[in-house]
Parts: C-alpha cells; sequence; structure tokens
C-alpha cells in the first residue's frame, strides 16, 4: 500500500523572539515504507523541522499531515498522543531514561499510546523480540539503561521507536555517536526493521556517506529556505 | 509505570534526595517533638500536685498562692494566722490539712516548716507519694528531710549539719540553731526535690530571739531552753486541704473565701494551673509556631533542590515529550515526587521521634522530672504528616509549573 505518510506543504514557521529569522518548506513528502535521508549542516534548521514534523511546535502557515492527519489542527494534548501512535523518535545520544530498565525504555511510548500498545501485544515480550532481532544480549533486558554502551543504548532505542509500529521513524543524526564499524551495523539492523514492518524513515545526518543506502536522498538547503534578514 | 519511573529517578539521585529526606525528618521530628515535650510539660506540670483539693492561704491571686505553696515561686503577701487554721482544721468537711510556713532559705534552697500530715497527703504524678531515699523523716525538733536536688547540688548526706539562714537571699543566718539531715527524699520532679523540709515548731524555734525579722542583739536562748519552751506556730503561709467528699469541696472554698475574721482564699490547684498554663501559654505557641517554620524551611530546601536538578534533568523531560508525554504529565511527575520526598520525610521524622523519645525519655525524667508517655502515634500526628505531604505538593508546584514552561518551550529537543 502506497500513499504519503508525511506530507509538508507550504510550511512558514518564524521563532519566536527573533522576528528576522524564519524557515520555510514548499513541500517536503515521504511515501510509506520509504526510507529518506535529510542531509544538512548544523543550524539548517533541521531540529526546527523534527520539531514540526512531531507537532511539539506549530507552523505559523502551512500544513503538516502524517498519515492523513493534520497535525497542525490537532490541539496540543492531542498532538502528544498522536506523537505517541504515530511516530517512533531516535535522538542522536542519550536516548534513555538513564534510571530506568531497558524494557521501562522501549515500552515507554506505549504508556502514552493506547492504540499503538494494542498493536504491541504483550510489550513485554514483544520488547524482547525486537531486542534479539537488534542483536542484543537476552539477558540486556533487565539491566539499567546507564549500563550499557552507547551502540547498545543506540539499539535500545530503535527497539522503541519500533515497538507497536507506528508509521513513521523520525532519527536525529543516531549513528553520529558512532564508530564506522558500528555505524554499518546499525544501519543493517534498522533498515532490517524497517523493511519488515513497512515502516518509513526520515533520518537526518550531515554525513552524504550514508546517503547510498536510502531510497531517497535529499538537502535541507532544496527543500527549506532560512531568511536571516538584515538587522 | 510513570510513578514507577519516578521513583527509580529518586533512587538515582540517592544523594540529593536523601539530604532532603533527612532534613525534612530531622524537622518533622522536632516538631512533633515539641509538642510532646509541650504535652509532657503541661501533664507535668499537673502532675506537681494532685491528691490536694484545696489550697488556702492569705487573700491574694489564685496563680500567685499556687505559685508560692506549690512551686516556691514569688511570695506570700501575708500569712494565716493560727486561730484561723484551726478553725478550718475543725470543720467537719475537712479530711485533712497540711501547714505550710516559707519564708527562710538555705543556700539557694528554700525552707518550708510542714507537719508530717505532708509525707501523708502530698502526692505527685497522680498520686503517689513522696518516698524517704535514704536515713529517716524528722525525728527530732532539729532535723531536716531535704530534697534529692538539694541533696545532689550542696553533696549533702544523712547526719550533714545545715544552718539555715533568714529570709531568701539573707546573709543573716540562725546560726545558733544548727539542723541536722535526717533524710533526702527520693527524685521526684516536683519542687519538693528543691526543698528543704523542717517542722512547723522547727520554724517557731528559730525565730524565738527575732522581733519584725531582725534578731534581738545580745539576745540568744539556748537550744536547752529553746526545747522547753511552747512551739506552736504563731501563723501558717498557707495549707493544702482535703476534703471528706469531692462534693464538699465547692461549699468549703466558698466559706474559706467567706471567712469573716480574715480576708482568706482557697483555690482548687487544677482550676489554678490552668489559669497558670494560660498564661505559659503564649510561650509555648511561639515554640510551636517556630518548630512549624522549620518544617517549612526544610521544604522550601526541598523546592530549591528540585529547582536545581531542573536543569540536568531537560534531557530526561525531552525524552518523555518525544515519546508522547504532556507537559502536563511532567509537571505531575515532578509534583508526585515532591510528595515522596515529603510523606518518606515524614515517616522517619516520626520514627526518629520514637528512638529520640526511647532515648530521651529516662534522661528527662530523672533531670527534670519530666515524663513523656511513649504511645502509639494519635490522629493528630496522622494529621501533622498529611499536612507535611500537602505543603511539600504545594511548595514543589513552583519548579514543576517551570518543568512545564521548559518542557512547552523545549519540546523534545534539547540543545545541552
Amino acid at each position: 500500500m502506497m500513499g504519503a505518510v508525511l506530507e509538508l506543504s507550504d510550511i512558514g514557521y518564524r521563532w519566536p523572539g527573533r522576528a528576522a529569522f524564519s524557515l520555510t518548506v514548499p513541500d517536503l513528502t515521504v511515501q510509506r515504507g520509504e526510507s529518506v535521508l535529510l542531509l544538512g549542516e548544523s543550524g539548517s534548521g533541521k531540529s526546527t523541522l523534527l520539531s514540526l514534523i512531531c507537532g511539539t511546535i506549530l507552523p505559523d502557515r502551512g500544513t503538516v499531515r502524517i498519515a492523513g492527519t493534520e497535525v497542525s489542527k490537532l490541539s496540543a494534548r492531542a498532538r502528544d498522543r498522536f506523537r505517541a501512535e504515530q511516530i517512533g523518535v531516535i535522538f542522536q545520544q542519550f536516548n534513555l531514561l538513564p534510571f530506568g530498565s531497558v524494557t521501562d525504555n522501549i515500552l515507554l511510548p506505549l504508556r502514552f499510546a493506547p492504540q499503538r500498545r494494542k498493536r504491541a501485544g504483550d510489550g513485554a515480550a514483544e520488547a524482547v523480540k525486537l531486542c534479539t532481532a537488534l542483536g542484543l544480549p537476552k539477558d540486556i533486558i533487565q539491566a539499567k539503561a546507564t549500563t550499557l554502551s552507547v551502540g547498545q543504548q543506540q539499539r535500545v532505542a530503535v527497539a522503541r521507536a519500533l515497538i507497536g509500529q507506528p508509521p513513521l521513524i523520525i532519527a536525529d543524526e543516531p549513528t553520529s555517536a558512532l564508530d564506522a564499524d558500528s555505524q554499518t551495523a546499525f544501519l543493517d539492523l534498522l533498515f532490517a526493521q524497517t523493511a519488515k514492518h513497512q515502516t518509513a524513515l526520515l533520518m537526518v545526518s550531515h554525513d552524504p556517506r550514508l546517503g547510498d543506502r536510502f531510497d531517497r536522498v535529499i538537502r535541507m538547503e532544496d527543500i527549506a529556505v532560512i531568511e536571516r534578514a538584515a538587522a | 509505570m510513570i510513578f514507577r519511573l519516578a521513583i527509580a529517578s529518586l533512587f538515582a539521585r540517592a544523594l540529593t534526595v536523601g539530604m532532603t529526606v533527612l532534613a525534612i525528618a530531622l524537622s518533622v521530628a522536632l516538631f512533633l517533638g515539641v509538642e510532646k515535650v509541650r504535652t509532657g510539660a503541661k501533664a507535668s506540670f499537673a502532675d506537681t500536685i494532685s491528691g490536694t483539693d484545696l489550697i488556702v492561704g492569705a487573700r491574694s491571686g489564685s496563680v500567685q498562692l499556687l505559685l508560692y505553696s506549690v512551686f516556691r515561686i514569688g511570695n506570700a503577701t501575708n500569712n494565716v494566722t493560727w486561730e484561723s487554721y484551726q478553725d478550718i482544721a475543725a470543720r467537719p468537711d475537712v479530711e485533712w490539712i497540711v501547714p505550710i510556713s516559707l519564708g527562710d532559705s538555705h543556700r539557694q534552697f528554700r525552707v518550708m516548716g510542714t507537719s508530717s500530715a505532708f509525707f501523708e497527703h502530698y502526692k505527685y504524678r497522680q498520686g503517689r507519694s513522696l518516698a524517704v531515699a535514704d536515713g529517716v523523716l524528722m525525728d527530732d525538733l532539729f532535723d531536716t528531710v531535704i530534697g534529692a536536688d538539694v541533696a545532689a547540688t550542696l553533696g549533702y548526706s544523712v547526719d550533714d549539719p545545715i544552718v539555715v539562714a533568714h529570709g531568701l537571699a539573707s546573709f543573716t543566718e540562725h546560726k545558733d540553731q544548727p539542723f541536722r539531715v535526717s533524710g533526702i527524699l527520693e527524685k521526684t520532679g516536683t519542687p519538693v526535690d528543691r526543698t528543704v523540709i523542717v517542722s512547723m515548731e522547727a520554724i517557731e524555734a528559730i525565730h524565738v530571739d527575732w522581733q519584725s525579722g531582725a534578731q534581738m542583739p545580745g539576745q540568744s536562748t539556748p537550744v536547752e531552753v529553746i526545747r522547753q519552751m511552747d512551739l506552736t506556730p504563731k501563723a501558717v503561709t498557707a495549707a493544702l486541704v482535703g476534703v471528706e467528699s469531692p462534693l464538699q469541696t465547692f461549699a468549703l472554698q466558698r466559706a474559706i473565701n467567706e471567712y469573716r475574721q480574715e480576708p482568706l482564699l482557697a483555690i482548687l490547684p487544677g482550676v489554678a494551673l490552668q489559669e497558670l498554663w494560660g498564661i505559659v501559654g503564649i510561650a509555648e505557641t511561639a515554640l510551636l509556631a517556630v518548630s512549624a517554620m522549620v518544617v517549612v524551611t526544610a521544604l522550601i530546601g526541598m523546592m530549591a533542590t528540585i529547582f536545581s536538578s531542573l536543569n540536568e534533568r531537560r534531557r530526561e523531560m525531552a525524552i518523555f515529550r518525544a515519546m508522547g508525554a504532556r507537559p502536563a504529565t511532567i509537571l505531575s511527575m515532578l509534583v508526585f515526587e515532591a510528595m515522596v520526598m515529603a510523606a518518606v520525610g515524614a515517616l522517619f521524622g516520626l520514627l526518629f521521634l520514637y528512638l529520640g523519645l526511647i532515648i530521651a525519655q529516662p534522661i528527662l525524667d530523672s533531670a527534670f522530672g519530666m515524663w513523656l508517655p511513649i504511645d502509639a502515634p494519635t490522629l493528630r500526628e496522622f494529621w501533622v504528616i498529611v499536612a507535611v505531604v500537602c505543603a511539600g505538593a504545594i511548595v514543589s508546584l513552583v519548579p514543576a509549573l517551570r518543568a512545564y514552561r521548559m518542557s512547552v518551550a523545549d519540546g523534545m529537543m534539547v540543545k545541552t
């Protein structure tokens, strides 16, 4: 089944407090099951774009549509719930709550997303299954998040993003804290899982060498315009 | 699950959280301790005299009469004549009467003249009688029985001689008639501990050569002669009275207050104690207010701890937000954490209170004669704990609201 899982059209966003600083995104679309690499240097507005997609900030104009729902029309409360239901998020690093166990961390989004929880079925068993699929040792599941290596932590973050099969995964430079070998292994595992579950992946990076593994590579400067008006 | 994670988060910050909980625990223990001491002091105060139905003295104020007759504080403005005393003693509704004669001192301790009936009828702490720890009660005219504190402070033992001074802070001493310590009383925790007790006759005897408060120059009656004299007292300072039936107490009090021959005052010790406690009550309230402020200070300390933890927990909040937590969830997590800290602190405070009581109970009893009972926590203590938890929740709203605003502004992105 094809169709857009993410559609941004005619987005305009002005940073609060910085009137002369704005971001416009005329069009960005990600199809269901598609993997897209978004290349951009720091300061190119990537973080703002991700916040707009996830609905923690609202655009001044334009629409953000995820899996057919117009996010910007939802209330703040509904957007938080919607994010939990539809999007798996992986950060650059420090993805996990240090005081929680691996299971706690993986099951966390299900706490806020009842439908996703239903899809996941037996959450704990699902967490174990995902951990195994991601090549994590079996006994790690009850370990404290802080006892894990950075590579292991990132894989737990992938498991957390995948659980309950949200249609879209947003990854913000998830490999930048890993060395080259781990990067490859990490991406292999990530792609294996997204392909298996038909999950769309939007990954942000500044590293163009990752490009050949994705369905599509887009550059921040091609899709977005940042205006810095002279003071 | 969120609350379990909140508790895991508290454990992860064990040191600062532990310090905060300790501060709350100590402040709650202090507050409850002050409360205990307050009620204990009140009870000990009330325990100073029991079994006495009326105290009779010259007409003055009821608190004044209570203070000088029982607590040995202040002085009588006037005495009661021996005739009036005999009149009261002869009344049919009077079961027993004990005379008290004050006015002399030994070192810093007051000397009290009384009859042997005093040892029989004076009761403290719900009907306990005085007991001799060492020696015997007065036998001879110049025998004295001293309280435990007198013996301990001045290092007296049985058979030591002591000289009584005239007045309360006087250099004039009744040197001609030295006394002998015949007995030392057990510690009671009442003013009796700080009293030198002699017989009524002894008070008369040492004043044989005195007139109008001064020794007559050159006159010194030998002890042998004094012993032959009629030493019937001319006056008493006050008298403790027991009635035949409690029903007669008010009638007797009225009769004494309306006694025509002399202006007298009869008081009910319990009522006068209440009146006295009403005066002391202001200080008591102040003490309670101060310890309540200590609890408030500890809670503000907790607020400061939560505030300072917010920055380092920005990442944690961003993770929660990215996973779909609402800012309100973050707020309620912080308030919940504060309530857990306050509740654990308050419970530890209760524990500290009981540990403190177990240690302090015998010390306070022997040093101050104050008996603090160790009872199960009452509803009052329960409400104190509830109040602390509620106050903790209210106080934590300040940093929690800040976290709320931070998590709205930060969203799931933290640039640190």
